[in-house]
């Protein structure tokens, strides 16, 4: 007779362990960040490793304080994931207490504070960017480069993180966003046209557009191995171009095109990696058009109203409240229940 | 393709034993057999010989106590020697009785007298005979077939015969309809003229291409099968489930508390099928049944018909015996099937599938993480369900939420548990929440019938009382209106008594109508 150990059903191998998800929207993020690398410069690196640094420590110190085992989580990915969304919200040059800030806020409060991995009602990510937003207005809105411009090298980079002054004679160009730019124009009642002749945003398409475009990429392939949920990025953009379209259709001097809206700001990486985020997003299918949807429609109300460029962040956090409510309402109708 | 797909569930390829082409191997019988009483849903059969004596195969060795219950039989010629409680693989590890035949190696073998004119049978009357065969359902859940056909709709309208064979790990139905395929068509004939039912249907697994095959021959070279349908099913799991399959096949949608009979359904497993005919057109007894001995932990998987009550020792033996990283022996299937603790324990009516899983095809190692809310479980989830949201509220201790939230509608296929990327042992939970909710709804009916006693008694007491104040009041009214007329005169009274017993007797008749005049 021979004897086993017993164990509960099933009896498979287990599915993708949640580090391989992680280290997947990590590898997905890479090609945009890549973009990101070459039109702005070698900062963007910079800033990821640092963001990693400082969300690691940041997960150590939280994980000792309650009492978890660090082996489990420290190295599970989802602070890598977190630290590097981040990374993508902030300038390339930023200092290096911005990213400091930013993960403490975004792994020691948002995340650990509510209890760790799963836990937490809102995205860390977007909570770091919104408390750095609102601290450091200037440091967070200066992008530096636009295209034609010279591109800092690592070593000018990591300078300019460390002492926080940006490389000689770059000051002139602390550059806007064309975002940025158009906000503040359209504020003082110019239209488009006038604006896109703007000495600050010609030359376009801008690097944001090709990093969107490779985002789009990265987050396509998630898609396809289902890390992602298809739902909620094709929401986000179905989203933009049904709201967005009648109004440009109606005015188009005052109105952005809807493509204009996709491929500015950072919305097709909000779509396809922080929309997407399931621990703070809503959980079921139904929810996730719902909150796909809301989310685009925040953004267009703040971009067109709000006081800040962009509001992916804040469109993101306000969705992120209300994911329970959604999901609460949008439970799945059960087998057997009609169709 | 039949009808409507189901939702959730996952593409699942066959086991390579459902669709190989060779021959069944016949496993002798051991030297000895232990065949339990309880091999089925129900009451156990209470054993009907006496240690010593002679059995043939065949021959009936318990007796069924009621209509939820079966025969059992020998499943070898040989002398009844031990009769006593012996572990047979139920996931609680409590003890069955079983009879230990030393086997003699002899083909002594009786049969039930053929029914060549089961056409004339009632459902009763096959009933009847279906439990004296001992034929039980074959697809692993057990249920005697008898019950089943004796509870089934007046209007059974469908009768569909299940070969869906999903489970990733299993084939010994596809075995069956491919080596059995006759037995398979005229069981379902047989088991539909019975019925009356207007549609007959041989629902089989898309990618089992010999078993199809076999049963298209089959069906050919019936007179009487002109009308069975075989339908192809999806290469789905969970297809095989009731609620599934009655969806794909009769486009009905159970309810969490309904069985097919609800809907004018009824589904047997088409090993089940067979059995019953070879139970009316033979007279032969269930004493055997066809196992796939599978995974990557013996050495030459494979497919076996077995006496019942063989040890499964024998059977990994006949399949090449352990490979040397074998690490899990599971009873069934590999989603949903017990792990044993032993392999020394009988093979019963309901095992369809030894799984030898080696430590490559587990990967022990995983740690359970934090849920992520991926919504993975969601998707795959056949019944609909929020599984990571229902092992939340299990977790916590809040069954009613659970629920609520639609844990009688888990059917617990374990695909939730497959996909999950933090490795939650959902099913492990959800079967945990499945268990406090029975305790909580039979405490719950217990505390109701306490409650009503409660009630009934405190009424009873209060009528009782009102009795016994009705007849105090009775006997003092008659009492006073005896004593009424002999009432002392107030002349010969005290001036203080008198006025007293005038009160008094005012009072009284103010408070009844008809009482005494006083004066």
């Amino acid at each position: 007779m021979r004897t086993f150990e017993t164990a509960q059903a099933p009896h498979r191998p287990p599915a993708r362990s949640l580090r391989s998800v992680m280290l997947l929207v990590c590898a997905a993020l890479l090609p945009g960040t890549l973009v990101q690398a070459v039109m702005l410069g070698s900062g963007v690196i910079v800033q990821v490793l640092l963001c990693t640094t400082f969300a690691l420590l940041v997960e150590a110190v939280m994980l000792r304080l309650r009492g978890q085992p660090l082996s489990r989580f420290l190295f599970d990915g989802s602070a890598l994931v977190t630290a590097w969304l981040f990374a993508l919200c902030i300038p390339p040059l930023a200092p290096w207490w911005i990213a400091a800030t930013g993960m403490l806020a975004a792994i020691g409060m948002a995340k650990q504070a509510f209890g760790g991995l799963g836990r937490n009602p809102f995205n860390p990510a977007m909570v770091g960017y919104v408390l750095v937003l609102l601290c450091w207005p200037l440091e967070v809105s200066r992008w530096g480069a636009t295209p034609g411009d010279w591109v800092p090298g690592v070593v000018d980079s990591v300078r300019a993180v460390i002492t926080g002054a940006f490389p000689g004679g770059w000051d002139a160009v602390t550059g806007a966003t064309p975002l940025t730019v158009e906000h503040e124009l359209m504020a003082r009642g110019m239209t488009l046209p006038e604006i896109q002749a703007d000495a600050r945003i010609t030359g376009s398409p801008h690097p944001a557009s090709w990093s969107a475009l490779a985002f789009a990429l990265g987050g396509l392939a998630l898609c396809a191995l289902r890390v992602v949920d298809w739902r909620t990025p094709l929401s986000v953009i179905g989203g933009i171009v049904l709201l967005a379209t009648p109004p440009w259709i109606l005015d188009g001097d005052l109105n952005a095109s809807p493509l204009h809206h996709l491929l500015s700001g950072g919305l097709v990486l909000a779509a396809f990696f922080i929309a997407s985020d399931p621990v703070s997003g809503a959980g079921t299918a139904r929810g996730r058009w719902l909150f796909g949807f809301g989310f685009a429609a925040l953004v267009l109300v703040f971009r067109a109203w709000g006081p800040h460029p962009d509001g992916i962040a804040f469109a993101i956090l306000l969705m992120n409240g209300l994911a329970p409510l959604i999901d609460r309402y949008t439970a799945p109708r059960r087998f057997g229940q009609g169709r | 393709m039949a009808g409507a797909r189901f939702s959730g569930g996952a593409a699942i390829e066959p086991s390579p034993l459902a669709v190989e082409d060779r021959p069944l191997a016949r496993l002798p019988a051991p030297s000895r057999v232990y065949v339990p009483m309880l091999q089925h849903q129900g009451t156990p059969a209470r054993p009907c010989v006496g240690v010593g004596q002679r059995v043939a195969r065949g021959e009936r060795i318990g007796v069924a106590l009621d209509e939820y219950s079966a025969d059992v039989h020998a499943s070898c010629s040989g002398v009844v020697r031990v009769i006593a409680a012996r572990e047979c693989g139920h996931p609680s590890g409590r003890a069955v009785t079983c009879i230990g035949i030393d086997c003699d190696g002899g083909d002594d073998f009786v049969t039930l007298p053929p029914l060549p004119g089961w056409r004339q049978l009632d459902r009763f009357e096959l009933a009847a005979r279906l439990q004296a065969a001992g034929i039980v359902g074959l697809g692993g859940a057990a249920f005697p077939a008898a019950a089943k056909l004796a509870t089934a709709s007046l209007d059974t309208h469908t009768l569909i015969v299940n070969g869906a064979e999903s489970d990733p790990c299993a084939g010994s139905d596809a075995a069956v309809m491919r080596l059995r395929g006759d037995d398979v068509v005229a069981g379902a004939v047989m088991l539909g003229h019975v019925l009356s039912a207007r549609r007959v249907v041989i629902a089989v697994n898309a990618a089992l291409m010999p078993a199809l095959s076999a049963l298209h021959r089959a069906r050919a070279a019936n007179g009487d099968a002109t009308d069975i349908e075989v339908v192809e099913l999806p290469a789905h799991y969970p297809q095989g489930s009731e609620r599934q399959l009655v969806y794909t096949v009769a486009s009905e949608s159970l309810g969490a508390d309904e069985l097919p009979r609800d809907r004018g359904v009824l589904v047997f497993n088409v090993a089940t099928a067979a059995a019953a005919w070879r139970a009316v057109a033979h007279g032969e007894a269930l004493v055997s049944r066809v196992v796939t001995v599978a995974g990557r932990g013996v050495r030459e998987p494979c497919t076996l018909e077995v006496p019942l009550g063989t040890p499964i020792a024998d059977l990994v033996a006949a399949a090449g015996g352990y490979a040397e990283d074998a690490r899990r022996l599971v009873a069934g299937g590999a989603m949903a099937g017990p792990s044993l603790p032993h392999d020394d324990i009988p093979v019963a009516k309901g095992t369809y599938n030894v799984l030898v899983l080696s430590s490559a095809e587990l990967q022990l190692d995983a740690v359970d993480m934090p849920c992520i809310r991926c919504g993975e479980c969601a998707r795959v989830c056949p019944s609909r369900l929020l599984p990571q949201s229902i092992v939340a509220d299990i977790r916590g201790g809040d069954t009613a939420t659970a629920i609520e939230r639609g844990l009688d509608d888990c059917i617990e296929c374990g695909l939730c548990d497959t996909v999950c990327p933090s490795h939650i042992p959902l099913l492990h939970w959800l079967r945990h929440g499945i268990g406090e909710a029975t305790i909580a709804a039979s405490e719950r009916a217990l505390a109701d019938r306490s409650r009503m006693a409660h009630h009934a008694r405190n009424a009873r007491l209060a009528m009782l009382a009102e009795e016994r104040s009705r007849r105090l009041a009775e006997r003092e009214r008659a009492a006073l209106a005896n004593r009424g007329p002999a009432a002392p005169s107030a002349a010969a009274m005290p001036d203080v008594l008198a006025a007293a017993l005038a009160k008094a007797r005012a009072g009284l008749r103010s408070d009844n109508d008809n009482g005494p005049s006083g004066s």
